[in-house]
């Protein structure tokens, strides 16, 4: 009898990354050897995390793929399942259900420039592709990241950030909101849409990838859409509440797409045609 | 009903409300809810004795506070519902026009509140007549008699919760099924659970239950819940000599305190 | 194969329900004491209704029960297990005398559960499932199946399909594999057919689907959404006693270090269906759930599954304490 698709890997907590007062990353790996040897991904997918007796809840998958033998994930406490995640300790079991969703088609934007633009905790859902553009950088032409949050204890990353940023070969901008500065903050003030617009990068030959709060990527578009992206060239991923990861229980439906199956990769072309109900 | 019709029709077209709850007859014959905007429209409305929903569930459903002021077509429990939501804070005394109806169908000359209060408080505000006869008998089973029919009876229930969403004293936000830290009731249907469920609603319906019995008529599969929430009622009254929705000033009958309450049990 | 078409006479009829009866579970309509109409398993022949219009719930919980266990686990202080149910054991169910309507829903419910990625709970149910069904004779006001690609005779869903002749006695049609073993377990209660006619309801054709379909891809923004569900009071019971409609909860029970992940019916209509933790609900008044609820059976699976999510049985009608009548609506769509 072939394993249920409800029946989730078990996982141990290998390493805990206290990213910010309320946000953890868990690098997670394979209980079970044979499994981890037939796992893979690709980037912009997700997976159900469980703990078994409180429930599952939906994040990416952080790491990237070119990065065997774990997985990662990031995640905020907010509410039940998420707590007793962040109750957890290194040896303990997760369940992992996955991978879900469609990927970043990375292969379509070799050649290309990249610009990602970042907010808050929507940088975990990026992560797993900027890591894998740069782990394949040649293929890529210029990479820029304008990553912000709300203040410097905000951020997430913090330490890859420093990575990136010491990279001659990436571009890195970040920004804290107007308030949310330290007296020895060395990075920018302000809000993304308008920290975006005062980079200016080029729009030609260029791919955008966008992720973050709602109110984040209202603002962020027009700017976008004012350096000359074309719809099909602006990508975002779309949050919705999951349970089944496979659309079949219906609650991610919006309009005739599943965000769990037909995303949660999305072109701003595809975002247009769907009702706004995400 | 022509004089309902022609008030109705009044109150929309000086403006003094926006919107009359009332009721209207659909294409297989049974009366529904009707929400009249245009004053055309308001030949629309009924009343008859197909008539039994309790409206005031609409008064705090956000689509239908949008619309503006209301007007509602109110007999004796959607009347008594109205008293109960103004004295829980959920509705302001002067933002609805009652339309009321009298037991045998006629309009009702409700110019305020206080008027309103005095037709309540003379009407009979115990468990209606159809139904007292059901709970006689229930009461007159044993204890182990009376889980065992509740325990069948509730074994049918699949958790659709149209006893909740049609009454008009359940309109908590979030209500207490819907917390998951922690999941106090399980989400499943199965018989404990339901009994769980059942049993919790009545209980926080204890003391404010008008005894409209839309609980009982909503549920699909024939539950007769109304009579878990009448018998509360009767259980309220016989200890506090109180019944639901006659002031706009009720307190609270099992959370509020006074000096001179008994306290035989304790003392 | 081929549709082979048998008399089976009343008191054929009766043997043939207790054989299967005394060997099997059998899934069968009785009137209950409150007068509704229920399915229970191996009733007495004698308390098996076949003037039963519809019955209160649907039939879907032998494919999709409210409650199904996924699996159990322990927690223990250095493992965690986790238990498979094995579907190994489900037991072969003979379903009696479900409508058409019902048992065409089995097919839309397949375009859910196995679409895709295969549903095992779902589709091993399916394949123990047989269905004798039952052709309509009596239909009311609610009942639409005609509007919706089907009719009071259809054979979509069924393996046998008992329709009731005038003298009391039935046609059998036979129309699959698994219909045929349930013959060939029986032969001598099958006959050669006479030329009676069957007595099949008629059933006025409301709307027509298609042109439904059409007009509500560019529907979303219409005031018709709003107008027409003000009184939907939000609950869960056109949901529940629908045959078509699937979607689900996924929950943990645990009690001490032990515990199982199940399923459970859940409906849209519900505002916490689409409740996201941080507090914003992409659905969040009733007119929007009650729109998703019409475009998603008439609009989103005819494009995405090519199945209509509707069988047009009218128990959501017959079952809403606010007489949200889904033909009438649909109607009324079909003329915006």
């Amino acid at each position: 009898m072939s394993d249920s698709i409800y029946k989730p890997y078990l996982m141990e907590i290998e390493q805990i990354v206290e990213e910010t007062p309320d946000v953890r990353t868990y690098r997670l790996k394979f209980k079970n050897a044979e499994e981890a040897e037939k796992f893979s991904f690709k980037a912009g997918q997700f997976g159900e995390y469980s703990v078994l007796g409180e429930g599952e809840s939906t994040f990416c998958v952080a790491s990237s793929p070119t990065r065997q033998g774990y997985i990662e994930c990031t995640f905020r406490k907010a509410g039940r399942v998420t707590n007793a995640l962040a109750n957890l300790e290194l040896g303990d079991t997760v369940g992992f259900r996955g991978p879900y969703g469609n990927t970043f088609p990375i292969e379509e934007w070799e050649g290309k420039n990249l610009l990602y633009i970042a907010g808050g905790i929507a940088l975990p859902p990026m992560r797993c592709v900027i890591w894998n553009t740069i782990d394949l950088r040649e293929k890529y032409k210029d990479i820029t990241i304008v990553y912000g949050a709300r203040s410097v204890a905000d951020l997430v990353y913090k330490h890859e950030l420093k990575e990136w940023e010491d990279r001659p070969d990436i571009k890195l901008i970040t920004t804290v909101d107007p308030g949310g500065q330290t007296p020895d903050w060395k990075g920018e003030i302000g809000f993304v849409p308008m920290v975006l617009e005062k980079a200016a990068p080029s729009s030609e030959n260029t791919v955008a990838i966008l992720c973050g709060p709602p109110v984040m990527i209202k603002f962020t578009m027009p700017v976008l859409k004012k350096l000359g992206f074309k719809d099909k060239d602006i990508y975002t991923t779309l949050e919705n509440r999951m349970k089944c990861g496979f659309g079949k229980c219906g609650r991610c439906n919006v309009g005739k797409v599943f965000v769990c199956k037909d995303g949660p990769v999305f072109s701003y072309e595809q975002i247009l045609t769907l009702p706004e109900e995400y | 009903m022509t004089s309902l019709i022609a008030r109705a029709k009044e109150l929309l077209e000086n403006k003094t409300v926006q919107v009359v709850i009332g009721y209207e007859a659909g294409p297989t014959g049974l009366a529904r809810p009707a929400f009249i905007t245009d004053p055309a429209k308001a030949e629309s409305l009924i009343y008859d004795d197909r008539c039994v929903q309790n409206l005031a569930v609409y008064l705090t459903k956000r689509e239908v506070k949008n619309i503006g002021k209301m007007a509602i077509v109110a007999t004796l429990p959607v009347m008594r519902s109205i008293m109960m939501l103004i004295s829980e804070q959920q509705l302001f005394a002067d933002n609805i026009v009652v339309l009321g109806i009298s037991d045998d169908g006629k309009l009702l000359d409700i110019a305020d509140n206080k008027v309103m209060q005095g037709y309540i408080e003379k009407s009979d505000l115990s468990n209606p007549a159809k139904y007292k006869g059901l709970l006689a008998e229930l009461n007159k089973l044993s204890p182990e008699e009376k889980f065992l029919y509740w325990q069948k009876e509730l074994s049918k229930c699949i958790k659709c919760y149209a006893c909740r969403q049609a009454c008009p004293m359940c309109y908590c936000t979030r209500c207490t099924v819907e917390v998951n830290q922690p999941q106090w009731i399980p989400v499943k249907a199965n018989t404990h659970g339901n009994m769980e469920w059942h049993i919790l609603r009545a209980m926080h319906l204890a003391g404010r239950c008008i005894s409209c019995g839309e609980c009982g008529r909503a549920c699909p599969v024939g539950i007769p819940c109304h009579l878990l929430t009448m018998q509360l009622t009767d259980q309220v009254y016989n200890y506090f000599k109180v019944y639901a929705g006659t002031s706009e000033k009720m307190s609270s009958v099992l959370s509020t305190y006074e000096p001179n309450d008994k306290e035989s049990f304790i003392i | 194969m081929e549709t082979i078409r048998k008399l089976i006479r009343k008191q054929s009829l009766e043997k043939l329900y207790n054989n299967l009866s005394t060997t099997r579970k059998v899934y069968a309509p009785v009137i209950a004491s409150d007068k509704q109409v229920e399915y229970k398993y191996n009733p007495a022949f004698t308390d098996v209704t076949f003037d039963h219009i519809r019955s209160t719930l649907s039939v879907k919980n032998v494919v999709f029960p409210k409650v199904e266990n996924l699996f159990y686990y322990t927690n223990k202080q250095t493992e965690s297990t986790i238990t498979d149910i094995d579907l190994n054991k489900i037991q072969e169910v003979v379903l009696w005398g479900a409508h058409p309507c019902d048992n065409a829903a089995f097919d839309t419910l397949r375009s859910i559960f196995c679409w895709d990625i295969t549903d095992e709970f779902f589709a091993k149910r399916l394949e123990k499932l047989v269905v004798i069904g039952l052709s309509c004779h009596l239909s009311d006001e609610y009942c639409f199946c005609t509007s919706v690609g089907l009719a009071p005779n259809s054979t979509k869903g069924s393996d046998i399909l008992l329709s009731r002749l005038k003298n009391g006695d039935y046609h059998a049609d036979i129309l699959t594999e698994k219909g045929n073993a349930i013959v060939s377990a029986s032969p001598e209660l099958f006959e050669s057919v006479t030329n009676e006619e069957a007595e099949i309801t008629s059933v006025k054709q409301k709307f027509n689907h298609e042109q439904v379909t059409a007009k509500l891809s560019g529907a979303f923004e219409n005031p018709f959404w709003v107008a027409n569900s003000l009184r939907c009071i939000g609950c869960g019971a056109c949901t529940y006693v629908c045959p078509t409609c699937a979607c689900f909860d996924i929950q943990d029970e645990a009690r001490g270090k032990e515990g199982k992940r199940y399923r459970s019916w859940d409906s849209c209509g519900f505002g916490l269906f689409t409740l996201h933790t941080s507090g914003h609900n992409p659905r969040n008044v009733q007119s929007q759930r009650w729109r998703q609820r019409i475009m998603h059976k008439f609009s989103y699976m005819p494009e995405r599954n090519n199945s209509l999510g509707c069988v047009g049985c009218g128990r959501c009608s017959s079952g809403c304490p606010v007489d949200m009548n889904i033909a009438e609506q649909l109607e009324a769509l079909q003329n915006i």
